[in-house]
């Protein structure tokens, strides 16, 4: 190879090797083009927001606690008259607002000044619109971290970073400065975001709809700064989709063919084919949503000629293949996870690496669905029958894992539980977008809890659930430590149980009629909503115990050995963590990712691992 | 990515002692790499002005006398000088790449300064001749709209039609012409020859992209009758 002479002692190291001081490491992580190392960064940055967007929905879960109910009091005072007072109960973030108010002399007439005008002082005024402004930035703040901030950038810009690289055998992503620059983008575009919280927050829904996003908060920037975020965030996903596509294409290891291919790195592919054709669309729509606030150019604008409604088209255009960028790179980590603590072959291998790229096609022809309400009845009909292509490729993946899984030694450990979980959540979370779907069904269910509790299940329990499972996978081999493994287990334990608390009870709601985005509710309401904030608060307990696992393995775990599972892609060929380079040498690919039925496991002794006869001429002839 | 060795002497011209990328193979896979990310780049800038055409079908279907008496403002004079005036751009451009490959390295130099100075008269045209006026005459867009005899209610919408996507195409031009210089500094540093030219040839790509995005621009909006 050409490159020799840069083979240093310095690269054989690990990538975690601090450069010398602690200036020096700052230095050298802020400035690096180490794919693993801005892995690392983005696996952080993603979890400090989804602790942030966490909090969020706690506080949402916690207000819909009671319902928000105004109770008027009758009083007779000194002079006999009877006084209203009125008080909001059930409102636990009314924070009041700042407002002029008019003062008051002893007999409650005005105060005048000297030229006769009123006199104003400013008063903290708390009244029901306040705390339910309050709320509805809350849940804006949630679904606006969690779906650009978290989820979209979670598994392929954390995991994929770190990982689709190695999983090819290559030194780094065809474009390593880049990716760095794309993870400079993502923390400025978190920041404008952040930005806008601070400035008082964003009530318009993570959606952006107009006319809300153009009239509400008209005098202020803070609505601009939201969406510039967004806008900036979306360069960040294009660029490191676009870095990802080149990489697959041009370098895979020698003897590595498109269908040697890990299932995660096709996962990220279509992800990233994805990424790159549908987040140009946002990044015009969050233009000219900007151009309108700030110059009035009236294209979603009905005054002026405009049509909101081509708004919504915009959005969703891409807004819905975007799921499919959330979801794809979690049935990529399932497909790993089933494989690897099943130490059996994939099931259907090329038609799991086809269903996903059969997702990422379907996913641009079915964005009508989100606006059944909004279109015409014809659109409505084919949208709706477009939509349901969606489950074909996706029913295909489900049951190529349950085969998987027949007559497979499954192992259950913390990775494995996580797969398991995805497994039985996604199957319900897809099974409940087919009512959805259905036009029928769907004028009930639309802009339900149904709806909430459904996309809850796709988005978090099978992506959020996937990515912290395929944290807990490639933990050791990221930062070459253990964790335990029974600490870790009772945490997913709990995040499983609360999860199925917090939404399981929203599909009830949802089918009762409970509208979401709502700040109140009737009195029925009340027990399910209880029960699924007691769900938040488990929740919450089992992700501090997998916090608490993690750290500790961090602190103190016993160092990890290069392949703890016995998997049988590149990652686990090589050190734990891994050198500055990836590999000592280039990778030759010389079998299959799943041949769990003929190869022994890289490092791990043929005696602890008995192959059935004649293996080893199985594996040469397959591949 | 790429790195200068420093095996070979001082006097040997600068793109032959650049290596490609240590995590490359070869330069031809370094080559195609940043070609295949060129052209994925150039699919997003299509689907970014797609957005602005969607708009524009949409409108105009709605309001074909807006978008009609709108055009007729716009002096298709202009707009022909400044499509020549890319058009030529593009030629140049394509003419520094194969001095490249020639090692013609003034020629090279002297093309991506001819190709720059196109980009800039593009935009100056644009400025002073023709959003000045508009502007200042209240042909605005949207609520911003202060002209006297407007063709149809709707021309307001025809306004920002044309303001937001002839301004992001201009936008485009500016950042190419940035490009184009650096691409020039670089030129007059030696860095381009036979064997490397991959930063002009992407950088050409881009450039022939934009150029190709006016002529679709141009009688959209100029010819409408």
């Amino acid at each position: 190879m050409s490159s020799e002479h840069t083979h240093d002692a310095h690269h054989e190291g690990s990538y975690l090797t601090p450069a010398g001081g602690v200036w020096a490491t700052i230095k050298q992580w802020a400035f690096t083009v180490d794919h693993k190392k801005l892995g690392v960064m983005y696996m952080t940055s993603v979890l400090i927001l989804f602790f942030i967007g966490g909090m969020a929905a706690l506080g949402v879960r916690l207000e819909l606690w009671e319902p928000v109910r105004v109770q008027v009091t009758q009083t007779v005072n000194d002079q006999g008259e009877t006084v209203e007072t009125r008080t909001v109960t059930g409102q636990l973030f009314n924070a009041g607002k700042v407002q002029p108010v008019p003062v008051l002399d002893e007999q409650g007439n005005p105060v005048l000044d000297d030229e006769g005008n009123p006199v104003f002082r400013n008063e903290l005024v708390k009244n029901l619109n306040t705390g339910n402004e309050t709320y509805n930035r809350l849940f804006t703040l949630h679904g606006a971290i969690m779906v650009f901030m978290v989820i979209i950038p979670s598994i392929p810009a954390a995991l994929g970073n770190f990982f689709l690289p190695i999983m090819l055998g290559a030194k780094d992503v065809a474009f390593p400065r880049l990716n760095l620059l794309s993870w400079y983008i993502y923390v400025f575009g978190s920041i404008f975001a952040i930005a806008s919280v601070l400035a008082g927050g964003v009530d318009t829904g993570w959606t952006f709809y107009t006319p809300y996003s153009t009239t509400t908060d008209a005098d202020h920037w803070r609505v601009v700064f939201m969406i510039l975020g967004a806008f900036i965030l979306g360069f960040s996903s294009i660029l490191t989709g676009l870095n990802f596509i080149v990489t697959v294409h041009k370098l895979r290891a020698p003897g590595m063919g498109w269908f040697d291919m890990p299932l995660f790195v096709w996962a990220i592919y279509a992800t990233a084919i994805i990424q790159v054709l549908a987040t140009p669309v946002i990044g015009v729509t969050l233009l000219l949503l900007t151009m309108e606030r700030i110059l009035h150019i009236g294209i979603f604008d009905p005054r002026l000629g405009g049509d909101p409604v081509l708004f919504q088209h915009f959005f969703w255009f891409y807004s819905h293949p975007v799921v499919y960028v959330m979801i794809l790179p979690g049935f990529g980590i399932l497909s790993e996870l089933l494989t690897v603590h099943s130490h059996k072959r994939i099931f259907g291998y090329r038609a799991v690496a086809y269903a996903s790229m059969g997702i990422a096609a379907v996913s641009f022809i079915v964005w009508g669905h989100h606006m059944f309400t909004a279109e015409g009845e014809l659109a409505a009909v084919v949208f709706s029958a477009l939509t349901f292509l969606v489950a074909i490729p996706t029913g295909v993946k489900m049951f190529n894992w349950i085969a998987t899984l027949y007559k497979g030694s499954i192992e259950i450990n913390t990775p494995m539980f996580y797969g398991l979980a995805v497994l039985f959540l996604f199957a319900i979370g897809g099974l409940t977008g087919l009512p959805l779907a259905t036009l029928a069904t769907d004028m009930h269910l639309h802009d339900s809890y149904f709806v909430v509790a459904h996309f809850h299940y796709t988005m978090m329990g099978g992506t959020i659930i996937a990515f912290v499972g395929g944290i807990f996978h490639w933990w050791p081999k990221m930062f070459g430590r253990m964790y335990n493994d029974r600490l870790a287990l009772t945490g997913a334990v709990l995040v499983f149980i609360g999860f199925n608390v917090t939404f399981f009870t929203q599909f009830f709601l949802g089918t009762q009629g409970m509208p979401r985005r709502y700040a109140s509710y009737v009195d029925e309401f009340q027990t399910l909503h209880q029960i699924s904030t007691v769900g938040s608060w488990i929740l919450l307990a089992g992700f501090l115990i997998e916090a608490a696992a993690l750290i500790q393995s961090l602190i103190n775990g016993p160092k990890a050995p290069p392949n703890p599972w016995g998997g049988l892609t590149l990652e686990w060929t090589t050190e734990s963590p891994p050198i500055e380079h990836n590999f000592h040498h280039e990778p030759i690919i010389k079998h299959g990712p799943y041949d769990f039925d003929c190869v022994v496991p890289p490092h791990w002794d043929p005696k602890d691992y008995p192959l059935e006869e004649g293996a080893a001429e199985r594996a040469a002839a397959a591949h | 990515m790429s790195t200068i060795s420093t095996d070979k002497g001082e006097r040997t011209p600068l793109w032959q002692r650049i290596t490609h990328a240590h995590h490359f193979r070869s330069h031809d896979e370094e080559f195609d790499a940043c070609k295949i990310g060129m052209w994925l780049f150039l699919t997003t800038e299509i689907l970014l002005f797609s957005g602005f055409f969607c708009a524009y079908a949409i409108y105009r279907t709605m309001y074909p006398e807006a978008f009609q008496g709108g055009s007729h403002h716009l002096d298709w004079r202009w707009g022909s000088l400044n499509t020549s005036i890319l058009l030529l751009s593009s030629f140049t451009m394509a003419l520094s790449i194969r001095n490249a490959q020639l090692n013609q390295q003034f020629w090279v130099k002297f093309n991506l300064l001819f190709t720059a100075f196109c980009g800039i008269l593009f935009a100056v045209i644009k400025f002073a001749l023709e959003y000045g006026p508009k502007w200042s005459q209240g042909k605005r867009p949207g609520a911003l709209y202060d002209y006297p005899n407007p063709s149809h209610p709707s021309e307001p919408i025809w306004w920002s039609v044309y303001y937001v996507a002839t301004g992001t195409h201009l936008l485009h031009v500016l950042v190419g012409v940035a490009v184009i210089l650096v691409i020039f500094y670089r030129a007059t540093r030696g860095m381009y020859g036979p064997r490397h030219y991959t930063g002009i040839e992407i950088t050409g790509l881009y450039w022939h992209l934009v150029d190709l995005i006016w002529i679709f621009l141009f009688p959209l909006l100029y010819l409408i009758h």
